[in-house]
């Protein structure tokens, strides 16, 4: 895969980076690293991070330091979808653990790991700021709450009729 | 009748978009506050005695008062929206349902502060609220409310939203800026203070999104009218998250006058503990704060009754009090186990850690280790020894507030609840198939099952 943005994404790099002052372009790493791993296989590879320090004129080591900071960015490949299960102590309360063990056993991986047709990774996550709301896990760009063994049992049923048609 | 200011409109469909927003009265404290002299709109915060509501309870307008303006030298308000205190999800109620409240508060506050550029630092996670945000910032732009010249007054205002990436230390201002400016979530040594130093070396105030939010109705009633809702120095009215084992989680806006009591079992609030189940202790605001056991929890060491507001949260101090915090209120029942609970926070600390500082980097880990040990029936009494020890070492050692964060909840768990943590030593199988319950209790707690 060739590391570079579409004409379309370059725009939208362009006008991250204009919100922010003259010479101080280094602020748009974050939210360009944010494109850049939605754009890219859903990671950070080392030529993405390289590409994205070309862009923003710094050096790869400041991106690097960055990416493997933040818990958003994933360091080594994941599966076409995160299941991100919140397991801090309110989501804990309303039974986070039990629902993170339905997963591992429904799907036959342990956190972290990735099942074998590439579709979901288990990635429990520290809150996630949906207390009221636990059980819950975000999935992709949204939230999904108040989180029971069925309603996992239907998203991974929907996720797999999808990715058969 | 409680008093509702922010969410006053709750209820009204569509309040999200900016015809049915300015229908019911937004804009209108931004209409007011152009035509004053911004000296006077920081005086009116002032008399609120608005206190940030991001957990530290700084009083706003002298943060403001602060905020240094050399000549030639931009500065910035940046809004902290990075929400990421277990138990908080109130920021995230208001950004989603009412943005223009929000970005109404940002106007008013930019242009009282002199702010440009003003930008909202988010929570990465929160990703379908950056398009909320972004659309209702695009209406106010088209209708006039941010731009060039805004109503004619020379001002100019762009409020830009910025995503962070998964970092609980970028709620602590510096932090956050260090982030802003591209850079690791490390917190940055005091002074400089941001009010002088901040993102990009220029002045800067960092505000929570509900303490931005309340200069919205200050601005419409006047400072000293929003004095007088609350009790004390806890001023105007207060959005509470509240989670744990409660029939109604959600967020709540109290004047601070009700009693905790009321909070828990009121249906108008949390509606008591689902089942019938009995309340054994209670985090009143955000993980960071100590966790208190049912009798101090209702009443004080005094025996006075304890109400939702700054003050009477913190009577007795850490030893027979808490804090009001960041209003994350988690409510524990009966078959929760104190251990497993202060392990899942000692988790939560040690992976938020940013590494900067070694009490707390290390100590988090230790912490995490031995309380996994205490808890899975591997450990020995001289642990919880130990673990006091840890958690003294820490507080008060390192840059930023994280390594007290992390303490508190270890030291007031062991502290109310040291015969849980020898329980778990001395019956190794069977904290393994039972929760401790309410042993702790030499009484059974007067507390009613449902008010």
């Amino acid at each position: 895969m060739k590391i570079q943005f579409s004409e379309e994404k370059l725009k939208e790099v362009k006008e991250l980076i204009s919100h922010y002052p003259e010479g101080k372009q280094k602020s748009a790493l974050i939210p360009l690293l944010h494109v850049a791993q939605d754009e890219f296989g859903g990671w950070l590879d080392a030529p993405v991070m390289d590409y994205v320090a070309e862009i923003l004129h710094i050096l790869p080591i400041e991106v690097y330091e960055v990416a493997t900071f933040y818990s958003m960015f994933n360091m080594k490949p994941v599966g076409k979808h995160l299941l991100e299960v919140c397991r801090t102590g309110p989501c804990m309360l309303n039974g986070s653990d039990e629902i993170i063990d339905y997963i591992k056993e429904k799907l036959g991986i342990s956190e972290g790991e990735t099942t074998a047709d590439g579709l979901f990774t288990l990635k429990p996550a520290e809150c996630l700021g949906a207390c009221g709301y636990a059980p819950m896990m975000q999935f992709g760009k949204t939230y999904r709450e108040h989180l029971t063994k069925e309603k996992i049992d239907k998203l991974i049923e929907e996720v797999r009729g999808l990715a058969k048609n | 009748m409680a008093v509702k200011l922010l969410l006053e409109n709750d209820h009204i469909e569509g309040i999200r978009y900016y015809d049915t927003y300015r229908k019911h009265g937004g804009y209108r404290a931004a209409e007011k506050a152009f035509k004053m002299a911004t000296a006077d709109i920081v005086e009116e915060v002032k008399k609120s005695g608005l206190r940030g509501r991001g957990g530290a309870g700084f009083p706003t307008g002298m943060k403001w008062s602060f905020l240094a303006k050399p000549e030639g030298v931009p500065r910035h308000l940046v809004c902290n929206a990075d929400e990421s205190e277990p138990g908080t999800f109130k920021d995230r109620y208001l950004m989603e349902f009412h943005p223009h409240l929000f970005v109404e508060g940002l106007l008013i506050s930019s242009f009282a502060l002199g702010s440009n550029h003003t930008y909202i630092y988010i929570r990465g996670e929160y990703a379908w609220i950056v398009d909320i945000l972004e659309q209702a910032i695009a209406e106010a732009k088209n209708n006039g409310w941010l731009g060039k010249n805004i109503l004619g007054s020379g001002f100019d205002c762009e409020i830009y939203v910025h995503r962070g990436a998964g970092a609980y230390i970028c709620g602590e201002e510096t932090a956050l800026i260090e982030s802003l400016e591209g850079k690791r979530g490390n917190p940055r040594m005091k002074p400089p203070f941001p009010a002088i130093q901040g993102v990009w070396m220029r002045p800067t105030v960092v505000n929570n999104v509900e303490t931005i939010a309340s200069v919205v109705p200050i601005i419409n009633m006047g400072g000293e009218e929003y004095a007088k809702i609350g009790v004390g120095k806890s001023t105007g009215t207060k959005l509470l998250s509240a989670c744990g084992n409660i029939n109604k989680p959600g967020v709540y806006e109290i004047d601070m006058t009700i009693s905790v009591e009321e909070f828990i079992y009121s249906d108008e609030y949390c509606g008591g503990i689902p089942k019938g189940k009995r309340l054994k202790a209670c985090i009143p605001g955000g993980s960071s704060v100590p966790i208190i056991p049912a009798n101090l929890l209702l009443k004080t060491a005094k025996g006075q009754t304890r109400y939702m507001n700054y003050e009477s949260l913190a009577d007795g101090g850490f030893v027979y009090g808490s804090m009001m915090g960041s209003g994350g209120f988690i409510v524990l029942d009966e078959d929760q186990c104190v251990v497993r609970h202060t392990m899942s926070l000692a988790r939560f600390y040690n992976h938020e850690s940013c590494g900067q500082c070694s009490p707390c980097r290390e100590g988090t880990g230790w912490m995490y280790k031995i309380l996994k040990n205490l808890e899975y029936g591997k450990g020995k009494i001289s642990d919880i020894d130990l673990l006091w020890d840890i958690q003294r070492k820490i507080e008060g050692n390192t840059i930023c507030p994280l390594g007290d964060a992390a303490a508190w909840p270890v030291a007031a768990a062991i502290r109310h609840f040291r015969d849980e943590f020898e329980w778990h030593v001395l019956n190794p199988d069977e904290s393994q198939k039972r929760n401790y319950g309410l042993a702790h209790y030499a009484d059974p707690i007067h507390v009613p099952a449902s008010a």
